[in-house]
């Protein structure tokens, strides 16, 4: 009898709790609304205005499709480049992110280091990066390079660290027991555990450092962000919606072949 | 001279937990010796002990001739390569294939280059498929280890470890997470390898009855200490409730019998 009125006090519990939860968030994002002074229904009346205006301006037309050469060209550039940023960046933080990992014996010193580093050049921003940059290297595309560099090899270096902890912690322990040095180590027993875990991280910064570098483009006046730039500060809002339309599309390219990779190889 | 003795040995984990407690005893080369005790016990952390994949806090290891706790790098990898490991979860890399883990047992033997390349010789992979021959596994050489079963996945551990040429075969719960057939399977596996490579065993084991039938003799680790060291017929009733600190009618083997 008296369990029977526990689990009775348990599901009331849980019933009180999401209530609560729920009241909570109305009241914080009213309580937002009012203090920031964001009135959503505003926001919501406008909305049809905004799609007419879209629709009237944002349609690419004869002299935006006529710029498309010019497009493609600049973006290949940028595409390029954040495969060459990402498959670098990639490299040099499977290594440094050995380091982190559990597989390094020893002291703990070494892996709060990696971990600290790895967190500071991932939790700057790649925009604040390449502002900062600009004043070494100038508009130049390296700046873009560099920004788009520090801030994969940060988040790289980190889900690496954990990747290599959860898939190759039993075999290297299996490996150690045979006498195996670190290099044969890496060599037989994490590398093959993690080249999933590793190309779809590749993968997916490759896709996410493509929209990134056009924000920084517009910075560093480079590749696709800067033709979007000219674009859309001449007016000419028609070419500029098929810079993004053809963004969008290279990303949804790009993500369907890696999705077909990632079958292959898992 | 024995083949290997614990001599005082004990391990507290960051000064805190108490795994191993004034450990003694000694094993000679053949045998077969089973460790018992309830989880936590640290017979995990005994046999781990061995090959140093952890280090002990207190007290002396001697293997075949080494100091095991005194070691450095170079000794330490000798013995690791005459100390061959059995894990309760395979520990192979699961998306190599059977053979090439099977010649992973090799890689103590070899320089860090050829060995991080997977580069062996025709005789070490002449022996690597006889020994997959010996296992019953020359169907699934060529497959990769996520694809077969428990008690195949574990015969590919024990054949890694026969492919170390190894004095001394530590295993750590073999058989906690098979089938009673493979299970079967493994230990004749194990005795086999055990009497005619004249290969020295030493076994953590969970089932009580296995352990009686296979080996002739018994440790019970109860608190990461030794409270029973002898043949396995003279492992009695009230011996085994005293390992697994338990009272009458607390184990299955008391229902049964």
């Amino acid at each position: 009898m008296r369990t029977v009125q526990k689990t009775m006090d348990i599901f009331q519990k849980r019933k009180l709790t999401y209530t609560l939860v729920f009241v909570a968030f109305i009241v914080i994002f009213a309580g937002a609304s009012v203090i920031a002074e964001f009135h959503p229904i505003d926001g919501i009346v406008s909305f049809p205005a905004a799609l007419q205006w879209i629709g009237s301006n944002l349609i690419p037309d004869e002299a935006a499709i006529e710029r498309l050469p010019k497009i493609l060209s600049e973006l290949s550039e940028t595409a390029l480049l954040s495969v060459a940023v990402t498959v670098v960046a990639a490299a040099l933080s499977f290594f440094f992110s050995l380091l982190g990992s559990n597989i390094t014996k020893g002291s703990g010193i070494l892996k709060k280091i990696v971990r600290i580093v790895a967190a500071f050049f991932r939790n700057v921003p790649d925009v604040v990066w390449a502002m900062l940059l600009m004043f070494s290297f100038g508009q130049n595309i390296l700046t873009g390079f560099f920004a788009l560099f520090f801030t994969t090899f940060g988040l790289l270096t980190r889900a690496f660290i954990e990747m290599i902890d959860e898939v190759s912690t039993n075999c290297v322990e299996a490996l150690d027991a045979t006498g195996a040095g670190f290099i044969q180590k890496v060599f037989q027993g994490i590398i093959p555990s993690s080249l999933p875990g590793i190309t779809t991280w590749v993968l997916y910064m490759i896709e996410t450092n493509i929209r990134s570098s056009t924000l920084i483009g517009i910075l560093t006046a480079t590749g696709i962000g800067y033709l979007f730039d000219l674009y859309y500060k001449r007016l000419d809002f028609a070419s500029a919606s098929l810079v993004v339309v053809s963004i969008v599309i290279l990303v949804l390219v790009i993500e369907t072949i890696s999705n077909r990779i990632r079958k292959v190889i898992l | 001279m024995a083949l290997l003795s614990f001599q005082n040995v004990s391990k507290t984990y960051d000064n805190v937990t108490t795994a191993l407690k004034d450990v003694t005893f000694s094993m000679e080369e053949g045998e077969f010796v089973s460790i018992i005790g309830p989880s936590g016990a640290g017979k995990s952390t005994l046999l781990r002990c061995i090959n140093r994949l952890v280090d002990v806090s207190q007290g002396a290891i001697f293997f075949d001739g080494h100091n095991v706790t005194a070691s450095k790098k170079k000794e330490l990898r000798e013995i690791r390569m005459k100390t061959a490991m059995i894990f309760q979860h395979y520990n192979l890399v699961d998306r190599l294939s059977v053979v090439e883990n099977v010649l992973h047992g090799r890689l103590g033997q070899k320089s860090a280059i050829s060995g991080a390349a997977g580069h062996y010789t025709e005789e070490e992979k002449k022996e690597a498929f006889r020994i997959i021959q010996e296992m019953g596994l020359e169907e699934q050489a060529y497959k990769r280890c996520d694809e077969l079963s428990g008690g195949q996945k574990q015969r590919v551990g024990i054949a890694r470890a026969i492919m170390q040429h190894p004095k001394l075969i530590l295993c750590d719960e073999p058989i906690a997470s098979l089938d009673p057939k493979s299970s079967k399977v493994i230990m004749d596996h194990l005795k086999a390898i055990n009497l005619t490579k004249n290969i020295t065993c030493l076994v953590n084991l969970h089932q009580v009855d296995v352990a009686m039938k296979y080996s002739e003799r018994i440790i019970g680790v109860t608190a990461g200490e030794i409270v029973y060291d002898g043949p396995a017929g003279g492992l009695t009733k009230d011996i085994i409730h005293q390992i697994y600190q338990s009272n009458d009618h607390d184990l299955i083997m008391d229902v049964q019998g």
